[in-house]
């Protein structure tokens, strides 16, 4: 062999033993250098993740009851990886057969399984967005007969199940509704799924999340945790195996401060206050008044705790169940059907009228620049800027006390003094205004939410200074063109109109837009104008005023029991801060209100025969009707009792109600007679709809076959033993009264009461045995 | 065996010996055998018939069918494959330059058949099978290896002294005859076995002592022919997608780019111990594909980890160690330059077919030599190693 060739074999053998070396390096680094990352990456590849959804929690009120719980349905599925191994003339056989027995169409059963997003789905929710591993529910709520005869025919029905699923179910204990407390769930959004894809309970594509309410603020409570199972797939989806598996964990049940007879009582009694208000005419003209809306509240003065909350148009909470349609979310979002999802409650603001007036009033005093005694002159108008400035029903009554005032509401009276601090701060151009008035009703807490716990709380309005200039330096630009060019639209119909539009865009566009007028602060003072409240957060206040200046957040849940009855979690009250009024400026406005049932605007209601026993139960009460602009007056009524020892605050708004006396005060007080056992003239505690006349201090109990029982039972030593201390009778205990046609007390309440006696199957709680059965 | 001991006075006279004795004797064929080499061999085959096995037992048994039936026929092959190499073995292989036009004609014509229409059939994208009743096939390239590799050392060391450079119009020839079976398999096409035919003819060439220039040249031309190939539009898209997959996988998630994820995926996720024989994941889900032949080192990589791919690695070291050896030391040219053939051979197929799977090779369909499954290429690598161990038994003679 010639050197070269030897030459040459040495370079080849270079050559081999660095191209080993090459496929060793790389193999290193593969395996062991980015191992971690391949290693997940054939995780990712050939698990598959199908979610054993966790039964949710239940919403009790205080006694137990169940207002929302679950209820086992018979789903029939649909595993797509069981027909993706069928011939397609099979998997056409099947799906017509299922069809024919689901009475639907293979066209439609077929668009039930189809994934979205591939290219023949129809959109969302008819296309299944969950695992293409899940079995799809293609028919929910089916008969056990039919179940039973697919199951039975298993072999003609390859892939096709039968499984339990829990679903929501609202048994509206005395026909109580709270659909607007207690809200609803819906399917998970993209953004949500993203949110929590690193949480430890991670929300999965199938996931119902609570959308409103209680399901909503409580939703990590409620929701439990979902099982998983892993399994194992090849390259084409085919499920080759069960990797691992964690089991579902039921939600955790709420215990809330609503009581379901108070709530009922709350809502039948705002029907009634709507029924009483059409029948009557609007003050001063001949039309009927439209009550569009109401709303109540029932608070402990003591704590915050909402023992009941009620708004009016409301909705049966069941329609969410297995999806809305459009029609039906239509109808719960049209203005015309006056927008039932909304609660007036908590999420609607109002004109507080002359309830505003215990901030009015103490605000006077605190100044120290008004005295109780005064005396007042209260005529029956107050001319100011060319404008007459009039009493309701143009009264007048002479010279009077601040207590007086508040007794009769003598707006004058108010006026006055709005006037008299309006001047005193400078008039159109102070340099720097008190404004005791705007100051008092911000430390009040108004123009804020109260920290309710429920998502969605309106937090009203209180127009100060500042944002009065701010909003009109924002449409000022507006107002000018308007000014200028005037409103050749309307003028084209209306000239007249067009010149008075086009003066007071003309007001507003000169330099003296943003004032704060004398007309604005006389407004202010009786709580109209800009200013806007929720009853809610008005009965917080009333509650102030009777625990001594507290405010308390108002609470709707009371604690967190696990399926199992430990207590997990007890809501504490919350004290949000303290009225800004001194103990004897509290004490002289409690015995103001003290008097306007006795003697005020509210004698009528309370001194109608039978009379109510306010020597017993005192009722602290304001009235309120305030004028809004375009619209007829809000009714108010904001109460407390008993004024010598408050335990509750009531507090009723009805929207174009009219008087507050007249419409609201009549089913408030039908309401503390609900709440304190009081028939005809004698008040008679065991006859209360609270066991005992008050809200229980103690939870409920939960027996060891997961039924709730009442606060204070007596465990038995076998689940199926009798119960002591439930002793709950079917249907309302109080009378009702007629619901008014549109807005039946509680639409979705079933016929016959689901609330049955104890030991019954509607007491039982499903958590467990849906926990058991649960897919 | 213990009576069969020859004294070295023994007058020796062959019809009187034992068989005990000729098998130890110094000049019996067992003994001159390379047992290195032939171990390094036998563990790759059982390497190579565990993972053809591993790769399509759970396929067989998913699709329903005998999921032993690759293991049956990959033993079939490999004891078909072993008395063909043993054969190749017994003939001095000095005498094998006889056959050598011989066995390239037919390899040739097999290789026409395979183009003629009815014949051949497409498998993957290569026009490169001759299907057979019974189920079997043929690919015929695979032969036309093992006559280059005799083919070539013939023209180049006959009529001169080793240490001349070969005559210009010898290495004239040598291209044609190489250049024949290219252009061939060119038109099937299958690109990975042009590369290993040119490999195996620069390799013959270089170690023959053709000149500098002439080597010089031939890579220039190499290039430049697969420049144009690419240019001119010779290759098809799919081929041009299959070769720079490896590159950026990413850029064609679906097709061959996800096979060539698929596969680093396996190997990665091997780890230092693999996932255990038939367990791998990414293999019995069916994410790699052909991992009983081209990607078989996914196998290796997924279920047996570093330790047993490198194991593996390790082991076709030993083998080219081995034919190295055995080029350097052989007795005459014509030897070295058949044992620098096969050399060649094993060596880009390895490299290619390993690179490959671990992705920093494009993707092109050849065999890992001894380990994948495959009638032809089984017989076809175990007569190279009958070849090499021919070289290494008369290397005194």
């Amino acid at each position: 062999m010639s050197d070269r060739s030897r030459l040459r074999l040495i370079v080849m053998q270079v050559l081999v033993v660095s191209l080993l070396l090459t496929l060793v390096g790389r193999l290193w680094f593969l395996q062991i250098y980015s191992g971690d990352q391949y290693r997940n990456a054939a995780n990712n590849n050939f698990i598959r993740e199908v979610v054993t959804e966790a039964v949710r929690g239940q919403i009790l009120d205080d006694m137990g009851r169940q207002l929302v719980r679950n209820k086992t349905t018979l789903v029939i599925t649909v595993d797509r990886s069981v027909l993706a191994g069928l011939s397609r003339a099979r998997r056409t056989a099947v799906l017509t057969a299922l069809a024919r027995q689901l009475k639907t169409t293979p066209v439609a059963l077929n668009d039930k399984i189809t994934l979205c997003g591939t290219p023949d789905a129809k959109r969302p929710p008819v296309c299944w967005d969950g695992s293409p591993f899940q079995p799809i529910p293609v028919a929910r709520d089916v008969t056990q007969a039919l179940a039973l005869s697919l199951l039975e025919q298993s072999e003609n029905f390859p892939g096709v199940a039968a499984e339990l699923e829990a679903q929501r179910e609202y048994p509206a204990p005395y026909r109580a509704n709270a659909a607007h407390e207690l809200g609803y769930i819906g399917p998970v959004t993209q953004s949500e799924l993203d949110a929590t894809a690193k949480a430890k309970n991670p929300l999965y594509r199938s996931d119902l999340v609570g959308r409103t309410g209680l399901e909503a603020q409580y939703d990590d409570v409620l929701r439990g945790i979902n099982g998983v199972r892993q399994l194992s797939v090849d390259r084409a989806g085919n499920v080759t195996g069960t990797v691992g598996q964690t089991p579902a964990q039921s939600g955790d049940n709420l215990v809330t401060n609503l009581d379901a007879r108070v709530q009922v009582v709350l809502e039948q009694q705002l029907a009634a206050a709507i029924q009483r208000a059409r029948g009557q005419d609007n003050p001063g003209t001949t039309q009927r008044l439209k009550a569009d809306s109401a709303a109540g509240v029932v608070l402990d003065v003591t704590n915050g705790h909402v023992i009941a909350m009620a708004s009016i148009p409301t909705y049966d909470p069941s329609v969410w169940v297995g999806g809305i349609s459009t029609k039906e979310y239509a109808a719960l979002t049209s203005p015309n059907a006056g927008t039932p999802l909304l609660s007036r409650a908590y999420q609607g603001g109002f004109a507080p009228g002359s309830t505003f007036k215990v901030v009015s009033s103490t605000a006077m005093l605190q100044s120290g620049r008004f005295s109780a005694a005064g005396p007042y002159p209260c005529p029956s108008y107050l001319p100011v800027a060319g404008q007459k400035f009039t009493n309701s029903e143009s009264q007048s009554y002479g010279n009077i006390g601040l207590a007086k005032a508040i007794e009769v509401s003598c707006d004058t009276v108010f006026y006055g003094a709005a006037l008299k601090e309006w001047k005193s701060d400078g008039g159109p151009h102070p340099a720097h205004p008190k404004d005791i008035f705007i100051n008092a009703a911000l430390r009040w807490g108004f123009g804020k939410t109260t920290g309710l716990d429920l998502p969605g709380e309106d937090p009203g309005n209180i127009t100060t200074r500042q944002s009065r200039v701010d909003t009109w330096m924002l449409n000022r630009a507006q107002y000018c063109a308007d000014a200028k060019n005037g409103y050749p639209s309307v003028a084209r119909t209306d000239p007249a109109r067009a010149a008075y539009l086009k003066a007071i865009a003309a007001d507003n566009c000169a330099p003296s837009g943003g004032v704060y007028l004398p007309g604005d602060a006389l407004n202010f003072i009786i709580g109209q104008g800009e200013t806007l409240t929720t009853p809610l957060k008005m009965a917080q206040i009333y509650a102030a005023v009777a625990n001594g200046g507290t405010l308390w957040t108002p609470q709707v849940a009371k604690a967190v029991l696990s399926p199992t009855g430990q207590v997990l979690r007890t809501i504490k009250p919350v004290a949000e801060g303290r009225l800004p009024v001194s103990k004897a400026n509290l004490a002289f406005l409690q015995s103001a209100l003290s008097q306007v049932a006795v003697v005020g605007t509210a004698s009528g209601q309370f001194n109608k025969p039978p009379l109510f026993p306010l020597a017993q139960i005192p009722i602290a009460a304001k009235t309120g009707t305030a004028e809004v602009a375009g619209k007829q007056p809000t009714s108010w009524f904001a109460t407390y009792a008993p004024a010598n020892k408050p335990k509750y605050a009531v507090v009723m708004m009805v929207s174009q109600g009219g008087y507050g006396s007249t419409t609201s005060a009549a089913s408030v007080r039908a309401v503390y007679e609900a709440l304190f056992g009081i028939k005809g003239r004698t008040v008679n505690p065991k006859t209360s709809i609270l066991p005992g006349g008050v809200p229980p201090v103690k939870l409920p109990v939960t027996t060891a076959d997961g039924r709730i029982l009442p606060p204070g039972s007596v465990l038995p030593r076998t689940p199926a033993a009798t119960v002591t201390g439930a002793s709950y009778t079917a249907g309302p205990a109080y009378p009702a009264l007629p619901a008014a046609p549109d807005f039946p007390a509680s639409p979705g309440a079933p016929a016959t009461p689901a609330l049955a006696v104890a030991g019954g199957p509607a007491w039982s709680a499903d958590g467990r045995r849906a926990r058991g059965a649960g897919t | 065996m213990t009576t069969g001991f020859r004294s070295p006075t023994t007058p020796y006279t062959a019809a009187r010996r034992s068989i005990g004795s000729r098998v130890i004797d110094r000049e019996s064929i067992l003994r001159r055998l390379d047992w290195v080499l032939l171990l390094a061999v036998a563990g790759l085959l059982v390497m190579g018939t565990l993972l053809v096995w591993s790769a399509t037992k759970q396929i067989q048994l998913d699709a329903g069918l005998d999921p032993n039936a690759y293991l049956r026929k990959d033993l079939i092959n490999i004891t078909l494959g072993l008395v063909l190499g043993g054969m190749t073995a017994l003939f001095d292989y000095r005498s094998l330059r006889a056959y050598a036009p011989l066995v390239y004609v037919a390899s040739m014509l097999g290789l026409l058949a395979v183009l003629a229409p009815g014949v051949g059939s497409t498998i993957n994208g290569a026009h490169s099978w001759i299907l057979l009743p019974a189920g079997f096939s043929v690919q015929p390239a695979e032969f036309v290896k093992v006559a280059l590799c005799v083919a070539l050392p013939m023209l180049l060391a006959e009529r001169r002294d080793a240490e001349d450079e070969p005559r210009a119009s010898d290495v004239g020839l040598a291209l044609a005859v190489g250049g024949g079976p290219v252009v061939l398999v060119l038109l099937q096409p299958d690109l990975g076995t042009v590369v290993v035919f040119a490999f195996i003819v620069l390799g013959v060439l270089a170690v023959a002592n053709t000149p500098t220039r002439w080597m010089v040249g031939l890579l220039a031309m190499a290039a430049a022919g697969a420049a144009l190939a690419v240019k001119v539009g010779v290759l098809h898209q799919y081929q041009i997608a299959r070769l720079t997959a490896f590159a950026n996988p990413a850029a064609d998630p679906l097709n061959t780019g996800y096979n060539v994820q698929q596969a680093r995926i396996a190997i990665g996720s091997g780890g230092l111990f693999g996932k255990g024989l038939f367990h791998g994941t990414q293999t019995n889900g069916k994410f790699v594909p052909e991992q009983q032949t081209d990607f078989v080192f996914t196998v290796a990589g997924e279920e047996l980890g570093f330790v047993g791919a490198g194991l593996l690695i390790v082991l076709l070291g030993v083998v080219l160690w081995r034919g190295m050896r055995i080029a350097v030391r052989a007795q005459d040219l014509f030897g070295t330059l058949v044992a620098t053939g096969i050399v060649c051979w094993f060596t880009f197929q390895a490299f290619e077919n390993i690179g490959m799977a671990l992705g920093i090779m494009p993707v092109t369909g050849v065999p890992l030599p001894l380990v994948s499954y495959g009638g032809s290429s089984m017989f076809a690598t175990l007569m190279a190693i009958g070849l090499l161990q021919n070289v290494h038994m008369r290397r005194y003679a």
